[in-house]
């Protein structure tokens, strides 16, 4: 194990506690929704599974699980993203009238 | 196709973690809150376009098919579900990104498996591996059963029964005890591992449906954010078993903020996050809580 990465994760779990204090009660579930988008950075580990070579053997099941983890994670972010940002411009909108 | 070297991939996936942090923090504000978003996604499409150029790519083809697919579906569920219904779509987009750590573990245990290294790899490479399978299955099935509840396709009271505490105590001991055993006996080569592993994804996947049915359907916006916040700890940990910095560091980011927005969420409620988890148990005052 690399102790280099725990020192990462301790570290970004500190700031993740910091970074949010007062959020308004509007912006809980676009906010719920656009960390959500971001945990779909599993994405990157999906399409690792699929880039570089690796043994031969067992080689449909990886591509069929690697190519299913695309396309949910994909889902994931696509579908993240988009959606967080139409709830903000019906937010934006509101806070104009 | 050039790939990088792995010093340019690193500041590519500093500069994307950089950017999640700024998203998250201007997304907390109500005049920044969309450039946050578009600036998160940015941070997103850097890192994207990093691990595709981090290697030579072999299956291009099926990676063209995943990134179409989802793409489609995705922004064709963002688009056309309605206003009202968007709390259930995030419920069920977590719940994707879930399965897709779960099967970013799968395949990285498939590929020790039949490389024949099983016997070989450590005890903390295997542990790792199940974690995020663990952690990636609770996340799917509860989610699933959340966006179920809010679009009543699931009965949206609490759902109880005799000994529930006792099934879900038994189910959290099953579960440990099966990861202790394959963590210390990958000497014994062959199927049984495999079954195992499978049999590991499987109580994952009950526990989290067992998790989230006796919560109440109102109180469900609580429960997505705390589920949202496992699925950065599933993409933690699947950063760990791929040896990747930017899954490590923007998964913990969206784990700890994450459990720090559900419990703003429970105060706005005037409720504890304990009470929201564990209410449906005492008394089933909560189903009657408007959604």
């Amino acid at each position: 194990m690399d102790i280099r990465l725990v020192f990462i994760l301790v570290l970004a779990t500190f700031l993740g506690f910091e970074l949010i204090s007062k959020v308004p009660s509007q912006l809980h579930t676009p906010l719920m929704s656009g960390s959500n988008a971001i945990s779909g950075i599993t994405i990157v580990g999906a399409l690792l599974s699929l880039v570089g070579s690796f043994s031969v053997e067992g080689n449909v099941t990886r591509i069929i699980l690697g190519t299913l983890a695309v396309t949910f994670a994909t889902i994931n972010v696509v579908g993240g993203y988009l959606v967080t940002d139409r709830m903000l411009r019906m937010f934006v909108k509101k806070e104009k009238k | 196709m050039p790939s990088l070297s792995p010093d340019l991939q690193n500041l590519l996936y500093i500069i994307a973690s950089v950017l999640f942090v700024f998203g998250i923090k201007m997304l907390g504000k109500p005049e920044s809150a969309r450039s946050g978003n578009a600036v998160s996604a940015l941070g997103m499409l850097i890192a994207i376009i990093t691990a595709l150029l981090s290697e030579q790519i072999l299956h291009w083809q099926w990676i063209l098919v995943g990134l179409a697919a989802g793409s489609i579906i995705g922004a064709l569920a963002a688009r056309l579900v309605a206003m009202t219904a968007m709390p259930e779509m995030v419920a069920l987009f977590n719940g994707f990104g879930g399965i897709a750590s779960l099967l970013v573990g799968w395949a990285e245990f498939q590929k020790i498996y039949s490389a024949g290294e099983l016997m070989s790899a450590s005890y903390y490479q295997v542990f790792i591996i199940l974690l995020t399978v663990l952690i990636g299955g609770v996340t799917f099935s509860g989610s699933l059963i959340a966006w179920g509840k809010l679009s009543g396709t699931v009965p949206s009271r609490p759902i109880l029964y005799r000994g529930q505490r006792i099934v879900n105590g038994i189910l959290v001991l099953l579960i440990i005890g099966f990861i202790t055993f394959l963590t210390g006996r990958l000497d014994l080569t062959g199927l049984e591992n495999y079954t195992h592993f499978l049999f590991i994804a499987a109580l994952a996947l009950l526990f989290g449906v067992l998790f989230v049915i006796p919560i109440g359907g109102g109180d469900m916006p609580v429960v997505i954010s705390l589920l949202n916040s496992y699925s950065g700890m599933a993409a933690c940990a699947a950063g760990f078993v791929i040896n990747n910095n930017v899954l490590i560091v923007s998964g913990a980011l969206v784990g700890s903020s994450g459990i720090i927005l559900t419990t703003i969420m429970c105060k706005a409620m005037n409720r504890s996050l304990t009470n929201v988890l564990f209410s449906g148990f005492g008394s089933v005052s909560t189903s009657t809580q408007g959604e």
